[in-house]
């Protein structure tokens, strides 16, 4: 990955200044439901750490989301405001901790088995959310009160201010797209791809192949976990539903349609798969059905995600494309 | 507890076990020669179980429920395979997850179109509705060990099929080297979609069998899904034995979980996954190169 030239970076400063000037000419409603789509995005870029760059397909991703999401909730007092400068590292730091424990388990197997096993591990932890009592059971519970940014008993910012929050979420995906760029590019980001285009050939030069998908596996965890409470802080609820896996395939999904080669294609995908959504539930009643067959179409269709309409406007060389071809042949092999 | 009640519990670990059998040997068989991971499996379950219920409904019998669902979905299989999956053939295991989600959501949808989400139950056949009186207040419904018969010849169909027959033995080589079974002259259209299609057909079976003992409900087939997979993972993947041996072992764990540790039984069958996944990460009859 080469870069970015001067037109990437133009591009992204000016979709900066569009995402800043956006709550200031939008209702409340659509500046509610942009958090919420940044909030995905900054979920589906944290799972391409470990599809994209460590070629790994994990579909266990909702349950780091649903993890941070239910430790706010645990975490909040009934009548009062959590406070986020405590609550938020505590769930980061649990879902990176299921993360770092579950991969040390899942990233013994390759291929096709790494996809059934994050499956179940994730399975594993929607059934302890559903089937036990203390965290509401399959009723999910409610954060009355939105958790406060406060030093000293002052408040420095009202989340319940819909723009705020809106701030604050683009003051973290910001920041996430910033680590995610720094962390592909370091040696370790390197490492990982090589891991990703030739296992072998990384492993006779002595790269330590377990240990580097595991950081990988324990970091997206934890960043999917800012990102669940991000979710949970934003609806005042979680449900088991969060963790399911059918959450993860939407993320997986939304991944796709982004691209699997860059920090923000992700991004791009949820605001497209969540924009589809909105359109599709206000049209029609069996839009799921709709849903799927534009899924499988992309599938089909698009390979490499909406990125190939994109290089087809933008002009991107074609070398961009064809460094896609060796993960199919990796993942075919296993 | 006693002797009488610790055999019913075997006798359900065992029905249990064979279901799952049933189902999660079609989902190994699918993976083992084509190649492709189909999530989508679960919702054919799921959908076994409401043909039940519907062609129960429509008919009155439940033998023709059994034989048209298992026709329906082998039908339903050959369109998907000559359709969509075929193009999954060589594409990595993204695109075979994600065209298998995006099934998943049609197949739900066109079930709530057709049968609504509302929960059903379905009548067992009136001659196998009774059931055994084994002591004063304890007895054994006749239905359940007819599955387990059923499952078992139906087991020993699958393995005389794959051991014994000249389908069988395409499918084997299939397996263990398909280029070189190409050129031998196998075509592989037609046995992929025929495979494909008895995969499916095998989840029907499941859920129609299913159905008389357990509630019809949307979300069934998610669960059986991970089950299924948790099988594949014990056993080794494409393995038809292994399914047998997993499917068992969820059976046993599951059924004894609940008697003995009912406070963790749900949890029990994935530290069972996670020490076989400790001890041999291929699956217990699986190939131990990878």
């Amino acid at each position: 990955m080469s870069m970015p030239n001067l037109r990437v970076r133009l591009f992204g400063i000016a979709c900066l200044a569009i995402a800043i000037a956006l709550p200031f000419y939008v209702s409340t409603y659509y500046t509610q439901f942009f958090a919420k789509a940044l909030i995905m995005g900054m979920l589906a870029m944290s799972l391409n750490l470990v599809v994209g760059h460590g070629g790994l397909v994990s579909l266990c991703h909702a349950a780091f989301f649903g993890l941070a999401g239910y430790v706010l909730a645990l975490l909040s007092p009934r009548y009062d405001a959590a406070s986020l400068l405590t609550t938020l590292p505590v769930a980061i730091l649990c879902s990176g901790t299921a993360a770092l424990l579950i991969g040390a388990l899942v990233l013994r197997t390759r291929g096709v088995y790494f996809i059934m096993v994050t499956l179940a591990f994730g399975e594993m932890l929607f059934f302890f959310f559903h089937d036990t009592k203390f965290a509401g059971g399959s009723d999910g519970i409610s954060i009355n009160i939105r958790p406060e940014i406060a030093v000293a008993g002052r408040q420095l910012l009202d989340l319940d201010k819909t723009m705020t929050f809106y701030f604050v979420v683009l003051g973290f995906l910001v920041g996430v797209i910033a680590l995610l760029t720094m962390v592909v590019r370091s040696p370790f980001g390197r490492a990982l791809a090589a891991a990703r285009d030739n296992e072998r050939r990384a492993r006779s030069l002595g790269f330590p192949i377990f240990r580097l998908r595991l950081t990988a596996f324990t970091l997206s965890g934890a960043l999917a976990g800012l990102a669940g409470y991000l979710a949970a802080a934003q609806f005042g609820f979680v449900a088991p539903q969060m963790l399911g896996w059918h959450q993860s395939a939407t993320i997986l999904v939304m991944v796709l349609i982004g691209g699997l080669r860059s920090v923000t294609g992700p991004l791009v995908g949820a605001l497209v798969l969540i924009g589809m959504e909105e359109v599709l539930k206000a049209h029609l009643d069996n839009w799921k059905l709709v849903e799927g067959l534009i899924i499988i179409g992309i599938v089909i269709l698009l390979p490499n995600g909406v990125r190939q309409i994109w290089s087809m406007v933008f002009g991107a060389s074609p070398q961009r494309a064809a460094e896609i071809k060796p993960a199919a042949a990796e993942a075919r092999h296993a | 507890m006693d002797f009488i009640t610790l055999g019913v519990q075997l006798l359900n670990a065992v029905q249990y076990g064979a279901v799952l059998f049933l189902v999660a040997s079609g989902l190994t068989l699918v993976f083992g020669i084509l190649g492709v991971i189909n999530l989508a499996h679960g919702a054919f379950y799921m959908l076994g179980a409401y043909l039940a219920y519907w062609i129960t409904l429509m008919t009155g019998s439940f033998v023709v429920a059994l034989l048209g669902g298992v026709l329906v979905a082998f039908v339903v299989g050959i369109l998907l395979e000559t359709v969509f999956v075929r193009l999954l053939y060589g594409r990595d295991h993204l695109a075979q997850v994600l065209l298998s989600f995006g099934l998943i959501l049609v197949i739900d949808e066109i079930r709530q179109v057709l049968f609504g989400k509302d929960v059903h139950a379905v009548a067992p056949p009136a001659w196998l509705s009774g059931s055994i009186q084994l002591t004063d207040n304890l007895s054994y419904p006749v239905y359940r060990l007819a599955i387990c018969v059923f499952c078992l010849m139906a087991a020993l169909a699958i393995f005389f099929v794959i051991a014994r027959t000249k389908i069988g033995m395409i499918v084997r080589a299939g397996s263990e080297n398909r280029e070189m079974a190409r050129v031998l002259g196998i075509k592989f259209d037609r046995v992929n979609r025929y495979v494909f299609a008895a995969g499916i057909a095998l989840a029907a079976l499941g859920g129609i069998l299913i159905a008389p003992i357990s509630t019809v409900f949307p979300g069934m087939g998610d669960g059986m899904l991970i089950l299924s997979f948790v099988v594949v993972v014990l056993g080794g993947i494409g393995s038809v034995g292994g399914a047998a041996v997993g499917a068992l072992l969820i059976g046993l764990t599951d059924t004894f979980g609940k008697v003995f540790f009912p406070s963790v039984s749900s949890i029990l069958i994935y530290v069972l996954m996670a020490v076989v996944l400790l001890w041999r990460p291929s699956g217990i009859l699986g190939r131990q190169d990878a």
